[in-house]
């Protein structure tokens, strides 16, 4: 049974890697390029990782985890948060609401998919 | 009056003591005669009754004339000499009476002359001695002043309630440029001896860096001193560094600080909106017996500038590093994918080909933009100062002189050109030049020479003889700019990038030479700034930018005008107005005003208003030979809806002084509606208080006083000018005034109503 993946980002030019590399690994994936469909497309497919571009036009990534956090049919899904602002406060503010996980742009993708394999083992 | 009722008094006694016995024997006479006997005589008598009253009229007439003869001359006169001797007493030293009237009072006036006169020669002797012994002490505190005044920081010294009692030209120089709006007219008014500096800057900050300060002074700190950031009113942004006046609680009591503000607390509760950091402020600086804080000294830079460079180049470098990383992101996710990826399908692989090539284009305009925005301030952050360009000519060519034995000359330097540059590693940079020229070329000599161009200034090192190639300075540009021993860590190139500048190798061939060029950026020349500064110190007088007795002051200012202070020690604004005419009822205008302060008994001769006034009506020919204001020199001068408000911020919580002030008051009061600027403080009348201290003098005019006072009439008939004249007659009246008792506000408004002149109504 291949394990569920949100990826949630505006930009398509990170997406068509992402999206390519959680496929090639065998996991059902959904996008979703703003805030709201992502909450929408998080009640529907019920992921088991989503992850979460922070710059995002209209509703925040940050907003976002919130909102996915206080849903209590999504608990115990694990949530990545991508951004391409590197400083620690940023860091520490995705953690404090509910991340699992801060990866910040550039990345290393080997690393970025041995981290979702071990965080849904 | 008193006196002319008792004259007259005494003269009726007189008159009825001498005619009184042969009335009475008269009458004895008449009861004593025989009925026949008094027939007789009436029979005798009154044919001639007609004549005999005619004559004693004219007897009485006579007496009369004589008896107010007298009294002008040996009452009325007596009177007056006494108000002169009393205006010698005081104001006007030099004043003496002119010997009139009957010998015996011209006599007396010239002994009280002599009299004024040795006292006169003995004051002398004795201020004398006094000047002598103050002389340091003024030189020292001059001295400090005009050190004061010619740092390159602005400098306010503030007792605790936040008066200023000094300040020095930069700081002047520094508020005025901030100032805003109507502040503007007023020449940086904000700024002046016993204002408050909570107009400047916001009272929460000082106080809370004096608690600091105390704070750390209570721990034994060293250096209690206290940093801060603030904004002003306009928007500019100040570094501002606060250091504690310290002084022994001693001292203080001994200048009158109380230890708790008394009964007065409450008026200051009233107006004051930050009432407990007021409190704060005064509350905790008992510090010991021996150590009490009695102000503190604030350095204020500028720093809106330097801040905003400092923001751009900041948000360069997040533009920069924030903005490529999602880009960067993106292209490595892809490379990474492709590279993992060899079994993709070709139209997969040529979409994050696409992916690549878009991101990396966009990084690149984005730096190009980036950079082109940025680009000044990121190469003006090393410190550059204005310099004259020949002053650092003639020191490298000291240095060259010094280090390498060349001889050089000086070839069309143009004296006048500044520069802003880093003086130092300039010269370092001449040098080297010089030095490489030696070494490789073997020059043995060197012409230096200066040009301007626009907003650039050439300096350049000029050679006969053997020409260098191009790429020789290019190499030279890049090596560390060692010369002999000294080394430094920075090449030529450096040095230029520095300044925004450029070097450059070019060829004379008709006059057989060949010069390196280094181009720098020109410098406004200063002169402006350093007129106004020699202004300041050619003043042979006391400089009013400090006034060190304000420490001993209590808050007046923030907490209105109390009616019940001395005169002495209340703040003035001493102001006068040309106008177009007479009647301000009858569509006159204001078209001059000018204004000066008082503060602590001293007429503050910098701290001026003086605006003309476009009146919006046309000038009355009539008035332009009293006041000397012509069409041309309203024409496009600001209205009275902007210089009146401006005037009511420079007077604000100052008693207001004029000469015949209910003249100017009556201008503003017709204006006040229209405006919305009304005139709250009390206003006191030169014109008045004369009447008041001189009530048998016949004039009251401002000359006619100023004459009486000793004081030089200089510039009359300008508003300014008349202002400054007004001041000097109030300072002298204060005493006078003092010798009648009268001594507070209240009492001098008082009795300046009750005299005749305040009747008048414009």
């Amino acid at each position: 049974m291949s394990h569920r993946i949100l990826i949630v980002d505006d930009e398509p030019n990170i997406v068509i890697s992402l999206e390519y590399l959680m496929k090639k690994e065998g996991f059902q994936v959904v996008v979703a390029t703003n805030g709201d469909a992502a909450l929408e497309q998080a009640s529907a497919f019920l992921p088991e990782l989503i992850l979460l571009d922070v710059m995002m036009p209209k509703k925040s990534g940050f907003e976002v985890c919130q909102a996915l956090r206080a849903n209590p049919a999504l608990t115990g899904v694990k949530i990545i948060m991508l951004t391409a602002k590197g400083r620690e406060t940023e860091v520490t503010k995705g953690l404090a609401l509910g991340a699992d996980a801060y990866i910040t742009k550039p990345f290393s993708t080997k690393d970025l998919v041995l981290q979702i394999k071990s965080m849904l083992a | 009056m008193k006196a002319k009722l008792r004259f007259i008094l005494a003269a009726g006694v007189l008159g009825l003591l001498m005619t009184g016995p042969f009335a009475l024997t008269a009458l004895l006479l008449l009861a004593d005669a025989k009925e026949a006997e008094r027939a007789a005589f009436a029979e005798f008598l009154l044919p001639r009754l007609p004549l005999g009253g005619l004559i004693t009229l004219f007897g009485f007439i006579a007496g009369l004339a004589l008896l107010r003869g007298l009294f002008q001359q040996y009452v009325h006169g007596l009177l007056r000499m006494a108000e002169t001797l009393r205006l010698m007493l005081g104001a006007n030293r030099n004043f003496r009476v002119a010997p009139a009237g009957p010998p015996e009072v011209r006599e007396l006036a010239r002994a009280a002359n002599d009299l004024a006169q040795q006292r006169d020669e003995l004051l002398n002797d004795v201020e004398a001695q006094i000047r002598q012994a103050k002389a340091t002490v003024e030189d020292e505190k001059n001295r400090l002043a005009a050190l004061m005044s010619e740092l390159a920081m602005a400098v306010v010294v503030c007792n605790l309630d936040g008066r200023i009692l000094l300040y020095n030209s930069r700081a002047r120089l520094q508020f005025k440029a901030l100032a805003q709006g109507p502040t503007s007219m007023s020449g940086g008014a904000l700024i002046g001896l016993g204002r408050s500096i909570f107009s400047i800057l916001e009272r929460g900050q000082i106080t809370h860096a004096l608690e600091n300060i105390q704070q750390r002074l209570r721990k034994g700190s060293a250096e209690p001193t206290a940093n801060f950031i603030t904004t002003t009113r306009g928007g500019a942004l100040l570094r501002a560094q606060m250091a504690p006046v310290l002084g022994s609680a001693e001292r203080a009591e001994k200048v009158g600080i109380p230890p708790t503000p008394p009964a007065k607390q409450g008026g200051d509760e009233v107006s004051g909106q930050a009432i407990p950091a007021q409190d704060q402020t005064k509350a905790p600086t008992m510090l010991g017996a021996e150590q009490q804080v009695t102000g503190y000294v604030l350095t204020i830079e500028n720093i809106t500038r330097s801040f905003e460079r400092e923001a751009e180049r900041d948000q360069a470098l997040q533009t920069l590093t924030d903005g490529n990383r999602a880009a960067l992101g993106n292209i490595r996710a892809a490379v990474e994918t492709l590279i993992d990826s060899p079994e993709m399908e070709a139209d997969t692989r040529e979409r994050f080909m696409r992916v690549i090539a878009d991101e990396a284009s966009t990084m690149s305009e984005r730096l190009e933009t980036t950079m082109s925005r940025f680009a000044d301030s990121l190469k003006t952050r090393w410190p550059l100062e204005d310099v004259l360009a020949v002053d650092i000519v003639a020191a490298a060519a000291r240095r060259i002189d010094d280090r390498l034995h060349l001889p050089i000359k000086h070839e069309d330097q143009d004296a006048s050109l500044w520069m802003r540059v880093d003086s130092f590693a300039l010269i370092q940079a001449i040098t080297f030049l010089a030095a490489r020229l030696q070494d490789h070329y073997a020059i043995r000599e060197l012409r230096l020479r200066l040009a301007a161009e626009g907003r650039m200034v050439f300096v350049d090192l000029i050679w006969s003889g053997t020409p260098v190639s191009s790429e020789t300075l290019y190499t030279w540009e890049l090596e560390p700019m060692n010369v002999g021993a000294e080394t430094s860590p920075l090449t030529l190139r450096d040095v230029v990038d520095r300044h925004g500048g450029e070097i450059w190798y070019q060829r004379d061939k008709a006059a057989h030479n060949a010069f390196f060029r280094i181009v720098l950026p020109a410098a406004a020349t200063p002169e402006a700034q350093a007129g106004d500064q020699a202004q300041h110190l050619r003043s042979d007088s006391r400089p009013e930018y400090y006034d060190f007795d304000l420490f001993a002051a209590r808050d007046a200012e923030g907490s209105g005008i109390d009616p019940d202070r001395r005169l002495t020690d209340l703040a003035y604004s001493v102001f006068d107005t040309e106008t177009t005419g007479l009647e301000p009822s009858n569509g006159d205008e204001i078209i001059q005003m000018g204004a000066v302060r008082i503060v602590n008994n001293r007429l503050l001769r910098q701290e001026i208003f003086d605006q003309l006034v476009d009146p919006a009506i046309p000038l009355k020919p009539e008035g332009i030979p009293i006041h000397g204001i012509t069409e041309a020199m309203v024409n496009g001068q600001p209205r009275l809806d902007v210089v009146l408000p401006a005037f009511h911020e420079f007077c604000a919580e100052t008693v207001l002084v004029a000469h015949n002030a209910a003249f100017d008051m009556r201008f503003f009061q017709l204006k006040e509606d229209s405006l919305g600027v009304r005139f709250t403080q009390p206003v006191l009348d030169t014109l008045l208080l004369s009447a008041v201290i001189h009530p048998n003098q016949e004039s009251h005019r401002l000359e006619s006083i100023a004459e009486r006072l000793g004081i030089n009439v200089i510039g009359r008939h300008t508003a300014l000018g008349d202002a400054y004249v007004t001041g000097e007659v109030f300072l002298k009246m204060i005493p006078l005034l003092a010798d009648m008792g009268i001594v507070t506000l209240r009492q001098a408004l008082d009795a300046a109503q009750q005299t005749y002149f305040a009747r008048i109504k414009y």
